[in-house]
Parts: structure tokens; C-alpha cells; sequence
């Protein structure tokens, strides 16, 4: 009875409204007013004399305020029997202090303020940033300062990093996805390409205090700097304080881009076993592209159609219709100055590896057989296009373009002309990007899982490499004294 | 030099406080919120940075509503919520539901002789499987050609960001739109919690078992976490998994996902929160518009049993190929407690950062362990939980070790005063992650939402930092003391127990 009269009050509030106000009976009815238009503040771009290059983008909405500082160098340039220095690098930067303050210090006095100042080490930059409140700005801008120029990199410090890399190298073979992430790159790329190859115990264990010292010595120049602030600050006093913290630090050697050879696996079958799963992950590899290739504008489109969202082929297909994956994704991947990888993704129950291997070479013969439609373009492109403001929707997402712009020489206003190229793509493009790259004949082929569980031997497809993860032994006395953590490792 | 250093310690901390309260009132004038007739609740937030907009609509239900042998039924609906509506997804309704209800008739009577404890006839079964696929490719006639329509269409309007959740005490729904789609938005929104459809139920349904193989059948972390919940929570269904046992997966029907729709997503169970460029009087009445039509119905009985005292120390311990792992619980009331803000404190003291109690003994003084924290809302918070301490030991180290340094750290909780430096850190840094985390529409959302429908309102959210404020040191041992015994303890540990096979590699950290 109370139900009842919940509901019929409920209609009666329903049949007034329906007056004042005309429902959509479908989703195409709804009514969608242009968008107003919208013209994001660009943050003010600042060269130095010595080289220093800096971002200014003031938001007042907040009192804080976020300096981001990259500087040129990374990974890629760091010798292989080194793998590792960088990561290194980038924690102890930080946690081993500057001259004037130790790295537990440093914490202390950041905390208080609930201030961050962090840095890091990546494949083709270092960075150090900082976040505070605006009123803490003076005490954390020489933290920042402090440690951009005088870091001290204290022992205890490298000692921790190492131990933290070696139990990171020990738990590589733990997680079935992160083994076929780092092998699937090492396939597309090369075992020993700078953006494949992983550190190990003994070029962990050969960094020195003195290389750290060394990288710094030889990267942080003013010139190899990009630095960007975001926040509750006015440019003009901004300004001054960075002129006056960093004007007169003399320009030193540019830093250089080292020749990275990109040298993928031969096509065939890849296997890692591991038999305490019940789930397989799947990679198809290849190599793709950059983003300064002029296909990139229709591999943006390809991709959305092939492998993107909800909207996309491989998810329609392979998780919706077929209901083989929960993950599967894919597309051809593009670097901003080096090729992203190509890769077709997906994980399922080990009983149909077999089945979705099939899938996923239908998805790709099926590109020449049944090209991607008209509708499906459209659908992209709208994805796409509708969806470009997200881009740029805040003070900090406009910096961070123009700061990746800046960084990889880009011109500034590259996602203007992005949209514009994004709209031109035609059914034609994106077929012919499709055929360039999208060759089942070319690609490695790496299933992670428990062979013995498969619905047909991994071997009716071909033959199959069997790849050997065990980790390599550390050399004697780094890892403690109760065992090495090379026995422990999954050996096939 | 040490005095000069905490007065200006302290004239900091003033000009932080003050600020921070002129921003969150600022922030508090630009929310309304309103209850609709239906009971559903609307809040929109004016943040007019960029011309787009947030949503996140919570629902007050979660797997710890999945009915008995039916565990993951909660997380299933949430799958089902992107498969369309009766005019979204579909060829021809009329004929799909009839098709649908087909299915369910050849599903039950599958079940039926799968189930049957004596006499199930193998023939008599294969058929019964055979008829129930056939009637879910007549059923998929309809809908085939319209695969993900819901999703294509928010993509193509520019969705971005699409995506839900379930955990054990609440389900959520969010995505962000450019700020003309807000009409668009509120149709598909409703329509969604309006008229969902049980289609394509049982492909979902395999999906969702590739999601419970991947999160935690292969996974040793996985595997950890669900035995030991299920340890620490006798009573409660907080020993349950969400993502559901596989049996049940591999029983529950669309009847019974209908079912749970139709008793737990009523309107008073809801709230949507819109954050972004919108005006709240532009705005308010769209979303009143759409959202009213959602019926009000009576509300489900919510009674959970109580989890009794825990009486003694539990240990589940997994023997895996993996490298070890050490993980112990303490049980402790829900969110509404007192002294939640208490459990907030120990939290960021334990945990957050380099100054980190756990972080500076585990991982700097003692270079045992790799990472160590300590946190409640194990497995949710809506119901009495768990604070729990995790350490990953080091090559070399064992999980032991790990138990007797967190226990050191605990014991000093215990006796020992926490420092003034150290509980000004706490909450200054409350402050400050709570400014931080206005700066974004969908945090902002889910925030708002989230608050609203644990204390019924919103404003909570802001005062969150007023309670940190009030905690003392003598609280924070008060509840050491109280919570932190053996007897109320479940661990859990990974042990490494090398490769399986004929030739076992030689155990390392062994004797």
C-alpha cells in the first residue's frame, strides 16, 4: 500500500514535469548547443640567456603552487653494464640530501610545510619538481634550487636505491602480466634496446657514488633545462626569482641523443612458461612509428577503430561477442622521437590461448578483408574530436603540452593542427596505414602461461622459442647473507 | 635556533590555516545539493575552469549486498550497466525481451540438473546446456548489431574517462563530458538506471571470470589478499570476495542481476554529483527533469551480521613461487566511529611519505624491507574493517623479521607520545591533500558523492580536516592499545616455496 502511493506520487511529480519540460524519448532527440567557444590562457614562454627555457602558467583557483624542472639525459644514455644508474640517480638525487642538508633533513622540513620537492630518473630526461602551498613558496623554491645545483648523493642513500632494485629485480617473475610487458618489449624492440632491457643485479650493483656525480656534472646545465611553474603566482615576480636563482648559472655542454637501434625479434612463437596460473597473456608485437610521421594523424584514427575504447573492434569483437578477455586492447604505437611499439594485448583462461590466438589473426587478416568502414571512422573521428578538449582542460594539462612540445621539438602549437589533420583523415588513410603496418607475418607472437592447461599445444602453431627468464645470479656478497635470490626466481 | 625554528614553524602554520579556510568556504558557496522527490540526491559543484563537466553517481550498494551463493553479483550488474537500455543496444525490444526470457527458462533448467545431488543425467544435461545457448544466440540476434551501443555513443560525444567500480560497500559510475553533452548525459545516465537490460549476460559473465582470473587466480598477491580476508571475517560478509567465488560466477543468472537491481539501485539509494562548468540553476532542473523519473521503492533490508570479537590470533600463510610478502589486520569499528579521524592520524604517521614511522625504520634504518605502510579500509570502511600492515621484505629478509619491526613500531605507538612536530605534520598535510584534491572535476565528484552518501552530507568532506584537527597524542595510544593485540591479529604471509617439478630449485633464504 505505502509503495503504491510512493509511486503513484511519484507519477504525479512526473506528469508535472512532463509540462514544463519536453523529455528526449531517444538519445538522438537530446538537444546539444555548440560548444562556447574556449580559449585556454597559454602559459608565458621564457628563454634565458644561458639556454634555460621556462613556462609560466598562472591559476589562481588554488593557493599552490607546482614547478616541474626536466632536464635533457636519460636512460637510453646510460651504458648497459650500468642498466639501473638512472634509476638510482633519480631516487638518491633526492634522498641523498644536497650539500647543505642532509636527505632526512630535507624530509623533515618539506613535511611540515606538507611540501614535495621529488625527482626521478626516465629514459630520455631527469626531472625534479615541487609542489607547496603558495605561502611556503620561498622555503621550497630553495629546496628546489638547493638540490638542482649542489646534490650531494650521499652512501647510505645509494645503498637503500640498490636494495630496492635488487628486490625489484628479485619479484620481476612474480606477476604474469608485468612478465609479458617487459618480454613483449624486448621482442619488438631488441633484448638490448634502451627502452627493453632491464637492470639486473650485477649493473645495479656497478654504480658508483662517482657516476651519480658524473651524470649530474654532465647534464644539469641551464641550457639542457625546461622548466614550467603552475599555480597561484604572479609571471612578473615569478619571473624575477627564477632570473635571479638561475640567471647567472653558466651554459655548459648541450646534451646529445644517442643512436638507439631498434632490431625486433623474428616472427614466430614465444613462450614463457609459468605454471602457477590459470590465464594467459597474449602479445602480438611489432615496431610502429613516431608522432612527427605524417600517418600519425590516421594512425590516431586507426587505432581509436582498431583497439581503443568500448567503441572498437578488437573490444567488440574479442570481449564482447566473444567473451574470450576481460583485457584486450591493441594499436600501433607512436613515440614522440623514437617508434612506439605495435602490439595486439589481450589476457584469457589458459583452456582458449589457442582460440584467442585465432581471434586476434582474424582481427588482422580481417583489416584487408573487411576494411574499416566508413561508420567506424566517423566514430573515431568524433571520439576523437569531441573529446579534444580534454586536452587541454586545465592550467597544468595546457604547460605539460607545451612543455613536451618544447622538449622533443615539437612546434607550439602542434594540437591546433592536430585537430585539423584528425579531421582531414580519410577511409583511404587509414586503410593505408593499416596495410603498412598491421602484418600478422612479421610479428612475434608471446603467450605468459601454463602450457599445460592450453586448448591445443602452442606448438600447432609453429615452432615455439621457449624464452629463459631466470634471473641472473647477483654477484656474491650484495643481497644479504641467507641465500641467494637467484634460486628463488621461476626457472623454467 | 631550535626556538627560532618552531616560531616560524608556527607563523607558517597560521597563514596556511587561513588561507585554507577562506578557500574551502569559497569552495563550499559554489555546491548545492538537493533531494529529489524520489529520494535521489543531486549535487552540482560550479567549477568553471574549462567548458566541461564531471558526474559520478554513487550507488549504496556493493558485494557485501550479493545475496547468499551469489557473491559477485553486485560487480556483475555494474558490468551490465554498459550493455544498453530497451532503446539503446537493440534491434527490436519487444522481440530481445521475449528472446531474454527464454533464456532464463533454459538457464534454470540447465542449473537444475547441474546442481541435482543424485541421478543428474550426463545426456539429459549436455542437452539442457545446448538449448540454453541456442536460445542466447536467438536472444543475441537482436542485440549483435548494436554491440556496446551505450558505450560508442558516450565515446563518440566525446566521453572520456569512462569507467566504474564496485568494492565491498559501494558501486560507482563516472565519466567527463564537454559541458554541452549535460542534457545528453542526463538521458543516458537515467535511461541507464531506468531501464537496464540483462543482454548478452553470460559472455559478460565469462568476461568477468577473465577479470577474477587476472586480479586474483593468477596473480600471488591476489591469492593473499582473498585468503586473508576471508580469515579475518568470520561473521561479516566482508569475507567474501567482490569479484565473486567462481563457482558463483559460474551460477548466478540475469534473473538474479535483475534482481539485485531492482531491490538495491532505488533512487534513495543514489547519489549523482555534476562538477564543473555548470551553472547549479541551469543545471539543477535537466538533471531534476531526468533523474525524478527514477522510481522510489521501498528500501531493502540492509541488516549484515555483526562481526563478533575476534578471540584469537588467525594465520593464513600461501606457499607460492613468488617472493614473500608479510600482511597482518587488526579489526576496528566503521567510518562513523569517533575516532575515525583517530585511525586517519596513525595512518599518515605510519605510512605517508619518507617521515614515515614504518618507512624510516623498515626500509632506512633497518634496510629490511622494500616498502611498509599501514592503513584501514581493509576490505571497505562502511562496515567495522581492518587497519592493516603490510611490509615486502628484501632479498635475504623473511617475513618474521618484517612482523617484529612492524610490532617494534606499534609498541611505540603504544608507550610512547608521538612528537609535536609529528602531529602538526598530520595535520597540516590533511589541509593540504585536501586542497590538492579540489584542483580536479572527477576528484571532486567522487569526493562530494562519496560524503554525501556516507554522513548524508556533503559538507563532511570539509570537515574530515576539523576532526584530524581535534586528535591528540593521548588518543593516538588510547587506540594502539585497544586495537593493536595479538588476539585481534590475522596475518598473512607469502612464503616462497620455489618452482614445482621433478628437480626443485634449492630454497633461498632457507637455512
Amino acid at each position: 500500500m505505502k509503495r503504491a502511493l510512493i509511486a503513484l506520487f511519484a507519477l504525479i511529480l512526473i506528469g508535472s514535469n512532463a509540462q514544463l519540460w519536453a523529455q528526449a524519448a531517444s538519445w538522438k532527440d537530446v538537444l546539444i548547443p555548440p560548444l562556447p567557444a574556449f580559449h585556454p590562457a597559454q602559459p608565458k614562454r621564457i628563454a634565458l640567456p644561458n639556454g634555460m627555457v621556462i613556462f609560466l602558467q598562472e591559476d589562481h583557483e588554488l593557493p599552490l603552487i607546482d614547478g616541474f624542472a626536466r632536464i635533457r639525459g636519460g636512460g637510453r644514455s646510460v651504458p648497459a653494464s650500468k642498466n639501473g644508474l638512472m634509476d638510482i640517480y633519480g631516487e638518491v638525487w633526492r634522498t641523498g640530501g644536497t650539500k647543505n642538508q642532509t636527505g632526512d633533513q630535507l624530509d623533515d622540513y618539506l613535511e611540515q610545510r606538507a611540501a614535495h620537492v621529488e625527482t626521478g630518473g626516465g629514459i630520455d630526461s631527469t626531472t625534479i619538481n615541487w609542489s607547496c602551498l603558495k605561502g611556503d613558496l620561498d622555503d621550497v623554491f630553495k629546496v628546489f634550487q638547493d638540490l638542482l645545483q649542489n646534490p650531494e648523493f650521499r652512501a647510505d642513500k645509494i645503498q637503500i636505491a640498490q636494495k630496492g632494485m635488487y628486490d625489484g629485480i628479485s619479484r620481476r617473475n612474480d606477476d604474469p602480466g608485468g612478465i609479458a610487458a617487459r618480454e613483449a618489449a624486448k621482442l619488438a624492440y631488441g633484448a638490448k634496446n634502451p627502452y627493453a632491457r632491464v637492470p639486473e643485479y650485477a649493473t645495479v650493483a656497478a654504480v658508483t657514488r662517482q657516476d651519480l656525480v658524473d651524470w649530474h656534472h654532465n647534464y644539469v646545465h641551464p641550457n639542457n633545462i625546461i622548466l614550467g611553474v603552475v599555480g597561484d603566482f604572479d609571471s612578473a615576480a615569478m619571473e624575477a626569482r627564477i632570473r635571479q636563482a638561475f640567471g647567472a648559472w653558466p651554459k655548459s655542454q648541450a646534451a646529445k641523443d644517442p643512436e638507439i637501434k631498434f632490431t625486433p625479434a623474428k616472427p614466430g612463437n614465444y613462450l614463457v612458461e609459468k605454471t602457477d596460473v590459470n590465464q594467459s597473456n597474449i602479445y602480438m608485437v611489432g615496431l610502429g612509428t613516431t608522432r612527427k610521421d605524417p600517418d600519425y594523424f590516421a594512425i590516431s584514427v586507426f587505432n581509436e577503430a582498431f583497439g581503443g575504447g568500448f567503441s572498437s573492434r578488437l573490444f567488440g569483437d574479442i570481449r564482447t561477442t566473444k567473451g574470450l578477455a576481460y583485457s584486450v586492447g591493441g594499436g600501433i604505437g607512436t613515440g614522440w622521437d623514437r617508434p612506439g611499439m605495435l602490439r595486439l594485448v589481450m589476457s584469457t583462461k589458459s583452456e582458449t590461448t589457442g582460440e584467442a590466438i585465432q581471434a586476434l589473426d582474424e582481427e588482422i587478416s580481417d583489416l584487408s578483408k573487411k576494411p574499416i568502414t566508413d561508420e567506424e571512422i566517423k566514430r573515431a573521428k568524433d571520439a576523437i574530436l569531441n573529446s579534444f578538449i580534454f586536452r587541454f582542460d586545465s592550467p597544468g594539462k595546457v604547460l605539460q603540452e607545451k612543455m613536451a612540445y618544447e622538449f622533443y621539438g615539437y612546434q607550439l602549437d602542434f594540437l591546433e593542427k592536430y585537430q585539423k589533420e584528425i579531421e582531414k583523415v580519410t577511409k583511404e588513410d587509414v586503410a593505408r596505414v593499416a596495410a603498412k603496418y598491421m602484418h600478422r607475418d612479421q610479428m612475434p607472437v608471446l603467450v605468459v602461461g601454463n602450457p599445460g592447461e592450453f586448448d591445443k599445444a602452442f606448438s600447432s602453431l609453429g615452432p615455439v622459442n621457449k624464452l629463459d627468464t631466470t634471473i641472473p645470479a647477483p654477484p656474491p656478497g650484495i643481497v644479504g647473507d641467507q641465500g641467494s635470490p637467484q634460486q628463488r626466481c621461476f626457472q623454467d | 635556533m631550535k626556538f627560532r625554528r618552531v616560531l616560524l614553524i608556527t607563523v607558517v602554520f597560521c597563514f596556511a590555516s587561513l588561507a585554507f579556510s577562506q578557500d574551502v568556504a569559497s569552495f563550499e558557496k559554489r555546491i548545492t545539493a538537493k533531494k529529489l522527490a524520489n529520494g535521489l540526491t543531486v549535487i552540482i559543484c560550479e567549477r568553471p575552469e574549462a567548458p566541461v563537466f564531471s558526474f559520478f553517481t554513487h550507488v549504496d550498494a556493493g558485494s557485501v549486498q550479493d545475496p547468499m551463493a551469489k557473491t559477485g553479483l553486485a560487480h556483475m550488474f555494474e558490468h551490465m550497466a554498459f550493455k544498453g537500455t530497451d532503446k539503446i543496444g537493440t534491434r527490436d525490444y519487444a522481440g530481445e525481451k521475449a528472446a531474454l526470457a527464454k533464456v532464463e527458462v533454459a538457464y534454470a533448467a540447465y542449473l537444475a540438473e547441474r546442481d541435482k545431488p543424485v541421478n543428474r543425467e550426463e545426456q539429459k544435461l549436455k542437452q539442457l546446456e545446448q538449448a540454453w545457448r541456442d536460445a542466447i544466440a536467438e536472444a543475441d540476434k537482436f542485440s549483435a548489431p548494436y554491440n556496446n551501443e551505450f558505450g560508442k555513443i558516450v565515446e563518440s560525444e566525446g566521453g572520456e574517462g569512462m569507467n566504474a567500480f564496485t568494492n565491498h560497500d559501494e558501486t560507482g559510475y563516472s565519466y567527463s563530458f564537454p559541458v554541452n553533452r549535460l542534457e545528453l548525459w542526463a538521458y543516458l545516465e537515467s535511461e541507464r538506471f531506468l531501464h537496464p537490460v540483462m543482454r548478452q549476460f553470460y559472455k559478460e559473465r565469462n568476461v568477468v571470470i577473465e577479470e577474477r582470473r587476472m586480479r586474483t587466480d593468477s596473480n600471488p598477491i591476489g591469492r593473499l589478499l582473498e585468503q586473508f580476508t576471508s580469515a579475518s571475517f568470520a561473521a561479516h560478509p566482508y569475507h567474501r570476495p567482490t569479484i565473486g567465488w567462481m563457482w558463483d560466477l559460474n551460477s548466478f543468472s540475469a534473473t538474479d542481476a535483475q534482481n539485485f537491481f531492482d531491490r538495491y539501485y532505488i533512487a534513495q539509494n543514489m547519489v549523482v554529483t555534476v562538477v564543473g562548468d555548470v551553472k547549479a540553476s541551469e543545471a539543477m532542473p535537466i538533471i531534476e527533469k531526468y533523474f525524478s523519473r527514477l522510481p522510489a521503492r521501498s528500501t531493502p533490508d540492509e541488516a549484515t551480521t555483526a562481526e563478533p570479537p575476534q578471540k584469537s590470533e588467525r594465520r593464513v600463510v600461501l606457499h607460492e613461487q613468488s617472493q614473500p610478502l608479510y600482511l597482518e589486520g587488526y579489526h576496528r569499528p566503521d567510518y562513523h566511529s569517533p575516532d575515525d579521524a583517530v585511525y586517519d592520524a596513525i595512518t599518515d604517521l605510519m605510512s605517508n611519505g619518507r617521515t614515515s614511522r614504518l618507512y624510516r625504520t623498515l626500509v632506512r634504518d633497518k634496510q629490511i624491507a622494500s616498502d611498509s605502510a599501514g592503513f584501514s579500509g581493509l576490505p571497505g570502511n562502511k562496515y567495522p574493517h581492518l587497519f592493516a600492515f603490510y611490509a615486502f621484505p628484501i632479498p635475504g629478509h623473511k617475513p618474521e623479521e618484517m612482523a617484529d619491526a612492524i610490532h617494534g613500531e606499534i609498541e611505540r605507538l603504544k608507550k610512547e607520545d608521538i612528537s609535536d612536530e609529528e602531529l602538526k605534520m598530520i595535520k597540516t598535510r590533511a589541509k593540504a591533500s585536501l586542497l590538492r584534491s579540489l584542483g580536479s572535476n572527477e576528484g571532486l565528484a567522487s569526493n562530494l558523492g562519496l560524503f554525501q552518501a556516507r554522513y548524508e552530507d556533503w559538507r563532511e568532506l570539509f570537515r574530515s580536516v576539523d576532526r584530524i584537527d581535534k586528535v591528540t597524542k593521548a588518543d593516538i595510544r588510547r587506540i594502539a592499545n585497544q586495537i593493536f593485540v595479538p588476539d585481534n591479529r590475522t596475518v598473512g604471509i607469502i612464503e616462497f616455496a620455489g618452482p614445482p617439478g621433478p628437480a626443485p630449485a634449492p630454497q633461498g633464504g632457507a637455512q
